[in-house]
Formats: structure tokens, C-alpha cells, sequence
């Protein structure tokens, strides 16, 4: 945040970075072996961790299959990291081919990658901004050009928001992102929360501080905040595997052993 | 990524039994379940089993056609299984697991091959064999295509990540090229130098600023630009930045340009940090101030001095004022020359204000030369006031001195453009211990006994008297008590007779003002009628005392076309006012009283060089039919020439003139005689002549035989409240002389 906005942001491959960490967890090899050996402690102390982010990956899936079958065509992934598997325009298209995605990133790899993959895709663009500054990601000549701010979109916040601590107002930030929403629209939001394992918390928060984007847990009723002005749809704010499950009989273990919240809400 | 739809129908002649089928089916449940988990795959279970489904259908196809190359089904069905995003290790060793765990018949894909002879030796051992191989393609498969996509995904993310850093390389590049501009733009001086004070860049606003060549400033350290006038804080706050200890530092330094001549500047220096905090650079930032520092002497030079003199102003004063009793030792002395000149009005007036600053201006310079030598300093405090401080004086008599040497330079002849101009001032003197005395008190004394100067004369020094203060103070407070005294009433009017000398009948009756202070008693006008014209409260008390002395006397007199009048005293200033005439009416109208029953006393001083304007106003009254007399007569000019302009009906002698003549025996002396000859000069201009201070009655008949009309003192009776006059004795004989009494009465108020 201190950088001012025309000084060039820093490529340091020397740090792990949450995108590519993510990656790694979906089984991708778009990551470095820094990001690997992070990754490699943070299963070690946890062991969950892998089948938590493909619970946070598969809700993504669902949740905008839901949103298109509500008939949304505009998708803003903000924090999407580096979409390869699963990623939200093949699923948006799977539903209708004309549907548009513009993904956003702060890290400038995960940018420069996502544009490589969605060079030659016209309705798809590709962002480097910072979801603590709307103002300048709504105004940004791409998003614009790709998206019409008139008609109802999907603001995904998938597993982002828990990287905006508390001092950066991630409530404020989110409230200006509404604002400039269409009624109709719709927040798909996931984040991590300590309260399924309180004991895992701790160590992990710890891993991310050597990151560039340290981590925030938050309480759902913390997280229900960020629903501010938006409707949640059924089943409301649940455990990652909870929401609209393929199958409701094996998501029923443990769901709270994802420690994520997830939920989406449509703006009134 | 291949959807499953598009896998080709798990077909051969003969096949698909539902049987066999479902054994495909329960089969795949298995896998999927195995797999489950073991890496991110962007699809529902049920859709991972119908991929699944399909991969053991092309599995079981190839058993069945003894002319399928296993190995190649394998391979693929490995890297369906990569493209569908099982690319954990463990999803292969679990599908290894599941397919291991079965033997061919279990899908159905032994019974046919033992049917079909065409095959050779067949039978269960060589389908078991042929199971292996595809099993064992599937690993080969799935490794391989893991092999491919991770280096794919490498070469991919690594692409990404340098196009990253070119991208951050141009931005950097730009920002950098950003950075050179402002530095070179800037026209604020920007020097970079190491921690050891070598200088490693300078922009070009810093070489213009002072003036060497950028090599020069490369080659010198910053120590090299110490500047002698350098305070020793500057460099101690160096250090303490370049230890580390401070962020910033921020002053106003001097430093010496390539001609050795200074330049004023804000001097910023800041310590540059690298990203883990160690400091790395110096940074300055140099502003060139020394206009603005000029400007800002100048506004201090004007905040504190006149403009139009450059004497130091009243607030300068005060301050050197201040200071001098606050860091003054016990027992120091001060004193002050405090002068303005004489009728500098006038000559602004007269000459205009061009002449009057100019008049100003070179008695300032006068001043100035006469006390500068002195270590003295000259302020002007306003309009034509100036003070002369003398701090550690000795005494009065050496401020004595020093006032006469300014009463002398002022006084030498000026010369304004074409006319010779001759000035005197006046100088109030006042010099104590500063142990006994405030600035603002020594400062207020000086003032009153300027005051004093002028009073008595002016073109003079007058030196402070602490008693003569005190008194002064209380005309102060008089003078500004009196406007409330008015209001309260607390004025009284008094009244004394005046009465013929030939029959002691009454000839009229005089009002005199009294105050009854509330702390000081009953006080007589000559306290206050002088204060209350300086003041300007002579107007208002002046026609109060009017209208009180005209009802009082139409309550004794009725109103008369003749007879005893009540006689007031006029101050000089109610003269000058234009209102008088109407005051005088109002009284008039609102008693009842004619004119003929009122006289205006008026001083002689107040009529010499009658102006204008008073001359009308005698004359109106006079036209009204008030009469006018001339009060204390022989106390000024005792002129009775110029009195014969004037509208006059009686004339006062003053009460020396009795005090000054001789007992019983000397009646012919000199005074007598010059007494005698006024009387008889004052009846050949038809006034009456009354004698004030009449005591005894030798002097009453000394008068009569002068042939003096009337008098007025003790002898014929004190000035007396209104309430212990009843009534005049012999206001019934009037009454039986005149008559008119009773017809005029009904003109009176109601």
C-alpha cells in the first residue's frame, strides 16, 4: 500500500507467494521450488491443508455454475491467482459461451501467467491491481472494456480476503465494490477461518508471513459483515463443502476440517 | 482437457453385456473413490466416474482385440488421467491399487478371449499377462504425461515470471527515467551522497545554486561544504543521521558558492534506507532562502519600525522597553525624553500632510544624529510623538540636559522645499529607578508630563513630579466621572445675589455650578469646568446648568420685561459650540423666562480675537435681547477697546481689584484712580459696571464713589442652595416698581 501507484511493483522469486503455493496445493507445477518447500512444511504441520484448497477450488466450480444458471454472464475473479485447472471462465463458458471473466491479481507472475494462458480470449481480460483500491480496479480501462458495470456481474472474493488484514479495511473495500454493482449482482466469497481447527491456525498464519500477503483469520460472524447489502442465498455462510454440495452425503465429514467459510450473496 | 463424451464408445462385437458392463461401472466406483482427493480434478464425483467408466470400456476393448496394441490403450488412459488433473503420484499408485487388485475377467474381458481360439494360446494366463502390460502402460502413461505437463507448467510459470520481471524491469526503467526528470527538473538543489560523505550526484538545480561544476562536487565530501557561520548543532545532527540514529533533519544552513561569497539555504537531509533498514545513502535537499530570508527581514524590520521615519515604532519601543526591565540589574535607572511638536497640526493643516511627513522625517533624522552617537535610540510612537530611551541613566539632571539638546535641534530652522520653517517642541522628562516604577507606568509619566510641558507653555521641558501626578490623576478621574455625575444629578446649581450699590436693591442673581461628588464632597467649578471643556462634557453640563438657572429664576421672578435676571457663567468652549444660541433658547422657551431676565457671563480671554463664528453668536444672542457680560474683567488684556465691538451690557471687575487697593487712607492713590477711569471708560460704552468681591462695606463705598452700578461678594451674601432662598426680601418692592409681574406670568410653562 505504500507503494505509490507509478513505482514498479517488485518481481521477488526469492519469496513464496500464495498464488503459486496454491497452485502447488491443486497438484499444478506452476510453482517454484520455494513455493514447493513452503507448501511441503505447511502440509507437514497439516495435513489437511491439500483437501482444504481443493474444497475451496470446488466451491468456486459450484458457485458459478450456480450464478450462471441464475443467468449471470459477467464474472470479476478478484485474487484468482494463477487459473489453470478449474478456473472460472472454462466453467462460466461450459454454462454460456458468450460469458465474459476478468481476472484480477496483485502478483505480478500470477498476471503475467494468466495472460499467457487467456492471450487469444476476447472476452476474457486480465488485471493487475489490488482489491484494497476499487476505485482504480473499477476504473481500469480493461475491466471496463470487458465488462458492462450497468448489467448484474459475479464478484468472486474466493480464499482473498483472508490476505487483507484488518489495518487495510477489507470491510471498506468491499463496500465500495458493492456500490458499484448492478442490483442482481452477486458476491461469491470463501475465507479462512480458525474456528474449525483453532489449534492449526496459529502455525499457518506463521508460514504466510513469508509471503508478501501475510494471512487475517476471520470469525463468520466477522465474515457475514462482508454480506453487508447482499442477500445470501441458500444455504447461507457454511463450511467450504457445505455449500450446494454435488453430493450431500460425502460432504457431510467434518466439514468444519476445512476451517473456510464460504457463501453467496446477491446484491439487493 | 478431453470431456468424457467425447471418449469413443467402449465397443466390440459381442460385448457390453449388461453383466459385464456393470462389473465396468462398480469398477470404476472403486478408482473413483481411490483417486478421490488425491489432487484437484474440476469435476463432480459422478462425473470423475463416467470418465473413468469410459477409461476401463477402452481398457476392456483392448483385452477383447487381441490385434489392440495394450501398451498403447495404457499409455493413453495414464494420460487421460493427467489431463484430467490426477497429477498427484498418488493418484497413480491408488489407480495401480484398484486395477492391480482385479483380474481381467472381473470386467468381463477374460470369458471372450478363452471363446475366441483365433487368439492362440490363450486362456486365463495370457489375458492376466496382457492385463499387466496395460496396467503397466497406464503408469508409463500417467508418468510420462506428468513429466510433460510439469515441465510444461515450468516452462510456463518461469515464462510468466520473467515476463514478470521485464515487465517490472520497463516500469522500473520508466519510473527511473520519471526519477531522472524530477531530479533534473527540480529547481530545488538534490545532492545523493554515500555514508561516508562522499558525494555521488548532484542535479543541476544544486551546481547552479552554488555554482561549481558537477565534478568538483563529486570529487568533495560533504564535510568540505562546512560553512564557517555553521552552527556546531548542524554537524552534530549530521552524525546523528549518519549513525543512524535520526530519519531527517531539517535546518536553515549557509554554504559558501564558488566565489566565496554565502547563500542562505533550507537544508533537508535525509538517511536513505534499503529494504532491510540499513541505512545506505544521504539524501539533501537544498533550497535556495536567502530572498526569502531578506523579505522576511524586511517584514520584520517593518513590523517594528515606522515606515515613514525607519525609527523603531511604538511596539519596537515597548519591547526594548521590556527587556530593559526584565534584564536590568538592581538598582539600574532609566529615564525618557518624551517630545512632540508644538502646532504640527497647524502645519499640516496649513501646509498639507506632504509637508507635515517631510517636517517629521528630518526631525527624526535630527534626533537620530543627536542621540545615535550616544548608543540612544529615537522611536516614533505616533503622529508626532517620539521618545528618546536612556537605559543606566545617572539622574534627572543628565535627562534635563539631554531634553534642552533636543528642544535645541528641533528648534534650529528647517527648510521645506522653498520655505524656512520654524518648529519648537515640547518634552515630557521622567527618570526613576527601575526598581520602583512598570515600563507602562515610566511610559504614562513621561506622557502626563509632556502634557504638563505643553500646558505651561509649550517650546519647554517639564520634568515629572510624582505630587503634581497625583493630583493630576484625580482630575483624571474627575474628568471622566463627570458624564455619570450629569446623569445622576449629582450637579447642583448655586446661587448668589447681586445687588446696587446705591440702595442694595437686588440687581440679579448669578448661578454657580457645584459638583457634590459622592467621595470628595461639594466641589467648586474651578475643579472641574476646565476639565469638563477638555474633556468636551462642558456642553451638555453647560446646558443643564442653563435650564436648571432659568426655571429657578422664573420661579422667583415670573417672567419680566425688566428687572433682577439670574446671570450664568459660559465657558470659552460653549462659546465655540453652534448649538449655543439654540441651547439658550430651549432654556428660554422651556422656563418662561425672557430674555431680558437672563445674562451670559463670558471671560475676556474667550472674546480676544473673536473668531467668526463667536462674534455671530454674541451678536444672535444679543438680537434675542439675552444680555452679555464680560466676567473677571482685568484678570487678562483688561483691553476696553476691543469690547467696544462687542454687544456688551455689563462689566464684572474682577476681585483683585479690590484686594489690590489700598486701605482707608490712600483713596487717591495710582490704582484708584486707573480703577475710577475703567469705571467711567465702561460707562462711556454704556455698560454696567459691577464690582465682584465685595467684602465690607469701605469697599462698597469706595465703589459708590467711583460710581460703580453694583457689586457681588460675602458682603451682600454667599452663594446659597436654591432651597434656603425662600424668597428675595425685596422682591415685593420690584414687584410694586415694575407691576408686569402678574400679566407675564401666564407665559410661563404650566
Amino acid at each position: 500500500m505504500e507503494r505509490p501507484s507509478w513505482a514498479p511493483a517488485e518481481v521477488d522469486l526469492t519469496r513464496p507467494s500464495a498464488a503459486r503455493v496454491y497452485d502447488f496445493y491443486l497438484g499444478g507445477s506452476h510453482n517454484l521450488e520455494v513455493d514447493r518447500r513452503m507448501a511441503r512444511e505447511a502440509i507437514e504441520l497439516w495435513p489437511d491443508l491439500p483437501a482444504i484448497m481443493q474444497s475451496n477450488r470446488a466451491f468456486m466450480r459450484r458457485a458459478v455454475r450456480y450464478v450462471a444458471e441464475q443467468g449471470i454472464t459477467q464474472f470479476l475473479d478478484i485474487g484468482s491467482g494463477i487459473p489453470t485447472v478449474g478456473n472460472v471462465h472454462e466453467a462460466a463458458q461450459q454454462a454460456d459461451p458468450r460469458a465474459r471473466v476478468v481476472y484480477v491479481d496483485n502478483d505480478p507472475v500470477a498476471v503475467a501467467h494468466s495472460r499467457a494462458i487467456l492471450g487469444g480470449d476476447e472476452r476474457t481480460a486480465v488485471i493487475q491491481a489490488d482489491l484494497r483500491q476499487p476505485e482504480a480496479l473499477f476504473e481500469h480501462p480493461s475491466l471496463t472494456a470487458t465488462l458492462d458495470l450497468d448489467q448484474p456481474l459475479a464478484v468472486l472474493m474466493v480464499a482473498v480476503l483472508h490476505f487483507v488484514p484488518d489495518e487495510d479495511d477489507p470491510n471498506g473495500a468491499v463496500e465500495k465494490i458493492r456500490a458499484r454493482l448492478a442490483g442482481g449482482s452477486y458476491l461469491v466469497l470463501s475465507h479462512a477461518s480458525a474456528e474449525g481447527r483453532p489449534e492449526k491456525a496459529g502455525s499457518h498464519r506463521q508460514l504466510y508471513r513469508r509471503t508478501a500477503t501475510p494471512m487475517t483469520m476471520r470469525s463468520r460472524t466477522e465474515l457475514e459483515n462482508f454480506f453487508d447489502g447482499f442477500e445470501l442465498v441458500e444455504p447461507g455462510l457454511v463450511w467450504l463443502p457445505l455449500w450446494r454440495p454435488d453430493d450431500p452425503a460425502a460432504a457431510e465429514q467434518q466439514p468444519e476440517r476445512t476451517t473456510g467459510y464460504a457463501g453467496v450473496g446477491r446484491k439487493r | 482437457m478431453r470431456s468424457p463424451e467425447e471418449e469413443p464408445p467402449a465397443s466390440t462385437g459381442g460385448t457390453g453385456a449388461a453383466g459385464d458392463d456393470g462389473e465396468v461401472q462398480r469398477l470404476a466406483m472403486v478408482w473413483a473413490g481411490a483417486v478421490a482427493g488425491t489432487s484437484y480434478v474440476p469435476l463432480p464425483q459422478g462425473e470423475v466416474e463416467q470418465l473413468l467408466v469410459g477409461l476401463l470400456r477402452r481398457m476392456k476393448a483392448v483385452l477383447l482385440d487381441a490385434s489392440g496394441c495394450a501398451r498403447t490403450v495404457g499409455m493413453e488412459v495414464g494420460a487421460a488421467l493427467i489431463d484430467a488433473h490426477f497429477t498427484n503420484p498418488r493418484s497413480l499408485s491408488r489407480t495401480l491399487d484398484v486395477l492391480l487388485g482385479e483380474c481381467p475377467a472381473t470386467i468381463g474381458a477374460s470369458s471372450p478371449m478363452d471363446a475366441d481360439g483365433n487368439h492362440g494360446a490363450g486362456g486365463p494366463r495370457m489375458a492376466e499377462r496382457r492385463w499387466k502390460e496395460l496396467v503397466a502402460a497406464v503408469a508409463e502413461g500417467f508418468s510420462s504425461a506428468l513429466q510433460e505437463r510439469a515441465l510444461r507448467e515450468q516452462e510456463d510459470i518461469l515464462a510468466a515470471a520473467a515476463q514478470a520481471r521485464e515487465q517490472a524491469r520497463q516500469e522500473l526503467h520508466v519510473s527511473e527515467e520519471r526519477f531522472r526528470a524530477v531530479f533534473e527538473g527540480a529547481t530545488i538543489g538534490i545532492g545523493i551522497g554515500d555514508l561516508d560523505g562522499r558525494i555521488l550526484d548532484v542535479n543541476p538545480a544544486l551546481v547552479r545554486l552554488l555554482g561549481y561544476p558537477l565534478e568538483e562536487f563529486r570529487r568533495r565530501s560533504v564535510n568540505e561544504f562546512m560553512h564557517p557561520a555553521d552552527v556546531e548543532r548542524v554537524w552534530q545532527l549530521y552524525d546523528e543521521l549518519i549513525r543512524g540514529e535520526r530519519d531527517h533533519f531539517q535546518l536553515e544552513k549557509q554554504f559558501q558558492r564558488f566565489n566565496g561569497e554565502s547563500v542562505w539555504t533550507n537544508l533537508t537531509v535525509s538517511l536513505l534506507r534499503d529494504r532491510e533498514g540499513l541505512p545506505r545513502y544521504q539524501l539533501a535537499l537544498i533550497h535556495d532562502v536567502t530572498a526569502l530570508r531578506e523579505l522576511r527581514r524586511q517584514l520584520e524590520f517593518e513590523a517594528h519600525h515606522d515606515s515613514l521615519t525607519g525609527l523603531a515604532n511604538r511596539k519596537m519601543f515597548l519591547t526594548q522597553l521590556d527587556d530593559l526591565f526584565a534584564t536590568a540589574a538592581a538598582g539600574t535607572r532609566a529615564g525618557l525624553c518624551f517630545l512632540d511638536l508644538d502646532g504640527f497640526k497647524a502645519v499640516n493643516d496649513t501646509l498639507g500632510h506632504e509637508v507635515g511627513d517631510h517636517l517629521l522625517v528630518m526631525v527624526a533624522r535630527r534626533l537620530e544624529s543627536l542621540v545615535g552617537d550616544r548608543g540612544l535610540s529615537v522611536a516614533r510612537l505616533g503622529g508626532d510623538e517620539f521618545v528618546v530611551l536612556v537605559p543606566g541613566s545617572s539622574g534627572s539632571t543628565e535627562l534635563i540636559a539631554l531634553a534642552e539638546e533636543i528642544l535645541a535641534v528641533v528648534a534650529r530652522p528647517l527648510r521645506l522645499g522653498s520655505r524656512q520653517v520654524l518648529v519648537t517642541a515640547s518634552v515630557g522628562v521622567v527618570e526613576r529607578s527601575i526598581a520602583e516604577i512598570t515600563p507602562a507606568e515610566l511610559l504614562r509619566a513621561a506622557d502626563m508630563t509632556l502634557y504638563w510641558a505643553k500646558a505651561d507653555g509649550k517650546s519647554q521641558w517639564a520634568l515629572f513630579e510624582p505630587e503634581r501626578d497625583a493630583q493630576e490623576l484625580t482630575r483624571y478621574s474627575l474628568s471622566s466621572a463627570l458624564p455619570a455625575a450629569l446623569v445622576r444629578q449629582d450637579l447642583l446649581v448655586h446661587y448668589q445675589p447681586l445687588r446696587r450699590l446705591v440702595d442694595g436693591s437686588l440687581h440679579g442673581v448669578e448661578a454657580l455650578v457645584r459638583w457634590n461628588h459622592p467621595r470628595l464632597g461639594l466641589l467648586g467649578p474651578e475643579n472641574f469646568i476646565t476639565l469638563a471643556e477638555q474633556s468636551g462634557s462642558i456642553v451638555a453640563l453647560g446646558r443643564h446648568v442653563l435650564q436648571v438657572a432659568c426655571r429657578q429664576a422664573f420661579a422667583w421672578f415670573g417672567a419680566r420685561s425688566s428687572g433682577p435676571f439670574v446671570s450664568v457663567n459660559l465657558a470659552t468652549r460653549q462659546l465655540r459650540e453652534e448649538s449655543l444660541v439654540e441651547d439658550v433658547r430651549q432654556a428660554l422657551s422651556n422656563s418662561g423666562l425672557r430674555p431680558q431676565q437672563l445674562q451670559l457671563e463670558i471671560t475676556e480671554s474667550a472674546v480676544i480675537g473673536t473668531d467668526p463664528l463667536t462674534g455671530r453668536t454674541l451678536q444672535a444672542l444679543a438680537d434675542m435681547g439675552v444680555r452679555l457680560a464680560i466676567d473677571d474683567f482685568g484678570t487678562g488684556y483688561s483691553n476696553l477697546i476691543y469690547l467696544r465691538r462687542l454687544p456688551l451690557d455689563e462689566l464684572k471687575l474682577d476681585g483683585t481689584f479690590l484686594r489690590e487697593l489700598p486701605g482707608e487712607g490712600g483713596v487717591d492713590s495710582l490704582d484708584v484712580q486707573l480703577l475710577a477711569s475703567l469705571i467711567s471708560l465702561a460707562h462711556l460704552l454704556n455698560l454696567t459696571v459691577i464690582a465682584e468681591g465685595v467684602e465690607t462695606q469701605a469697599q462698597v463705598d469706595l465703589l459708590l464713589s467711583l460710581g460703580c452700578d453694583a457689586g457681588q461678594g460675602t458682603f451682600f451674601g454667599a452663594a446659597r442652595p436654591p432651597e434656603g432662598i425662600s424668597a428675595f426680601d425685596d422682591l415685593d418692592d420690584l414687584d410694586a416698581a415694575d407691576g408686569s409681574a402678574e400679566a407675564d406670568a401666564g407665559t410661563g410653562p404650566s
